[in-house]
């Protein structure tokens, strides 16, 4: 389990995440939303530890996630950011090889190869595996690099706006994916989304946040209500369910 | 581009050059070891071929390894001043003992090219402007400025002609007892390999390699040492050759990806095949008479080679 308590980043004088406290449910997906520079991503960064928190922790399995050693936290946590800018030219089956480096530096063994062929086959990477990434769409990019996650076996999985530049298909096709990683696999995954209505057809859980501040922290289904919605955003967003869905209607509502 | 053709090239181009020279040997005079034609063998030609091995591999190691942990493909030893930085710590070697041996040199010259790549690496980090040609181009101003420093003290001392001897890179002084600290090279290059992994992650951003448990830090580091101690051996044996670190690895990752561990033995045979074939030209185009250095031969068909780099390969490289 993933717990954040009381967790504060100031770059300068702002506080950009501001004494947050939010607890992971293992085996959901936990969407974080809210505006821009709400400090969502700041906030996954801490979890990953790829950024120092100035006051508050984050715990893993009631540890301290700073004491950690990195290569057993590489084995429990992943985080992709991004990514869609890295311009290393290696072949898909390389990038995603490099998924098992915490267990083997490197030196890939059977069973690390058997890891690297299922998480190939399981983003449908099979005829693409020997091309060069930078030869690859951004929606097949996108694939490689949640493969590699895959590969990494980690229990958390964290993604900062993974549909960041896709197209309609490829953002339903990597959301379908991350759903039956928790469906399946059993994992636990969270993900900075944009696009509320991505958050709300395919979470367990929404964080809402704003200024820094977790706004609420529920299941999706508290949170995906005009009454909420315009805590968060400002804005009176209209909700129609459709085949069970939620969406947000919030193209033309008053701001 | 396979391994073996580029070994054979080395090895058929090694033997010509150890059979090329103002004084023509063949195999026949080894034979007697007491004759004059076999010490100048080796004492000469053999130290010769030796030092364009281990400095073409070398240089060509060093700017992959710059290029990874830039994530630039247009950086190198050349383009970020390091050979420039190695050359001003030797002046200063020079200046601050007024006899400076051998190993202050070393020292002296290892630690400037050490400061001048991790000064010109905290730049790049704080400019926002990343292009791909700026940011070589930024390297190479700062290049001439370090340059324009060692000359003006140099001149205050009376040393520019010292200088400009590591200025011009040429194997022509290349004889046994003047070479061996390229030795040093080989560990390095065998560093490189054993953190060819490494080095392939960090090169994919420090996000990227701390979410697979990797120090960032610690290998960014230990890479830009790797490239202080090949670039200080070269400099101060051979002298700057500019370019090898440049276009070498940019072709053979053109043809093979950027995955260190498989190419790093590509770039070490490309390069010791693309400085003997310099090398060679250079003592073939006068002969008998002089030799030209081999930092012009490498500059001409060097700059040739990254010209149309930049302007066929922009797209490659920006990629």
């Amino acid at each position: 389990m993933i717990e954040i308590k009381r967790l504060t980043k100031r770059f300068g004088k702002k506080p950009v995440v501001d004494d947050v406290t939010v607890t992971i449910e293992p085996g959901t997906i936990t969407s974080f939303i809210g505006p821009n520079g709400a400090g969502k991503s700041t906030l996954l960064s801490m979890v990953s530890r790829l950024l120092d928190a100035d006051t508050g922790e984050v715990l893993l399995d009631s540890r301290n996630v700073k004491q950690w050693k990195s290569s057993e936290f590489a084995k429990r946590v992943s985080i992709l950011r991004q990514s869609n800018f890295i311009n290393v030219r290696l072949t898909v089956r390389e990038l995603v090889s490099f998924g098992r480096y915490p267990y083997s530096k490197g030196r890939l063994t059977e069973e690390d190869h058997q890891f690297v062929d299922q998480a190939i086959e399981y983003m449908n990477l099979e005829e693409l595996e020997d091309r060069f990434l930078d030869e690859l769409s951004g929606g097949q990019k996108q694939r490689a690099f949640i493969a590699m996650v895959i590969a990494q076996d980690t229990d958390y999985i964290l993604l900062d706006e993974p549909l960041n530049n896709l197209d309609m298909k490829h953002s339903v096709q990597i959301m379908k994916i991350l759903r039956k990683l928790v469906d399946e696999l059993g994992r636990t995954v969270v993900i900075v989304l944009h696009d509320i209505n991505f958050a709300s057809v395919y979470s367990d859980r929404i964080v809402a946040l704003k200024d820094g501040k977790v706004v609420k922290n529920g299941p999706t289904h508290e949170i995906i209500n005009t009454k909420v919605l315009r805590e968060i955003y400002d804005m009176d967003i209209p909700v129609q369910e459709q085949n069970g869905c939620r969406i947000c209607v919030y193209f033309k509502s008053g701001a | 581009m396979r391994l073996w053709i580029l070994i054979l090239a080395a090895i058929v181009l090694s033997f010509v050059s150890l059979f090329v020279g103002a004084i023509d040997i063949r195999p026949s005079d080894l034979l007697d070891f007491q004759s004059d034609k076999a010490q100048i063998f080796f004492i000469s030609r053999v130290p010769r071929l030796l030092a364009i091995i281990m400095a073409g591999a070398g240089l060509s190691i060093a700017g992959l390894i710059m290029q990874s942990l830039s994530r630039n493909k247009f950086v190198s030893p050349t383009t970020a001043g390091t050979l420039d930085a190695a050359r001003l710590g030797i002046l200063f070697s020079m200046l601050f003992f007024a006899k400076a041996s051998y190993m202050q040199q070393i020292i002296f010259s290892f630690a400037f090219a050490l400061a001048g790549t991790i000064v010109f690496m905290q730049i790049l980090d704080r400019i926002k402007f990343k292009d791909v040609i700026f940011v070589p181009l930024l390297g190479i101003m700062y290049g001439n400025i370090l340059s324009s420093i060692t000359t003006f003290f140099a001149y205050e001392a009376n040393l520019i002609q010292n200088i400009s001897s590591w200025l011009m890179g040429s194997f022509t002084l290349i004889i046994s007892g003047r070479y061996e600290l390229l030795y040093l090279s080989i560990p390095a290059v065998i560093l490189a390999y054993l953190y060819a992994n490494k080095f392939t992650v960090a090169g994919m951003g420090e996000d990227f390699a701390k979410n697979l448990g990797i120090n960032y830090k610690l290998v960014l580091y230990m890479g830009l040492i790797l490239v202080a101690v090949i670039s200080t051996t070269v400099v101060l044996t051979v002298g700057i050759i500019p370019f090898l670190g440049l276009i070498v690895p940019n072709i053979v990752s053109l043809y093979l990806g950027d995955n260190l561990r498989r190419i790093i033995p590509h770039t070490m045979a490309l390069g010791v095949v693309f400085l003997l074939i310099c090398d060679i030209a250079g003592r073939l185009v006068v002969y008998p008479y002089a030799e030209i250095p081999v930092n012009v031969t490498v500059a001409v068909i060097g700059s040739a080679i990254f010209l149309m780099m930049l302007i066929r390969g922009r797209a490659y490289a920006r990629k």
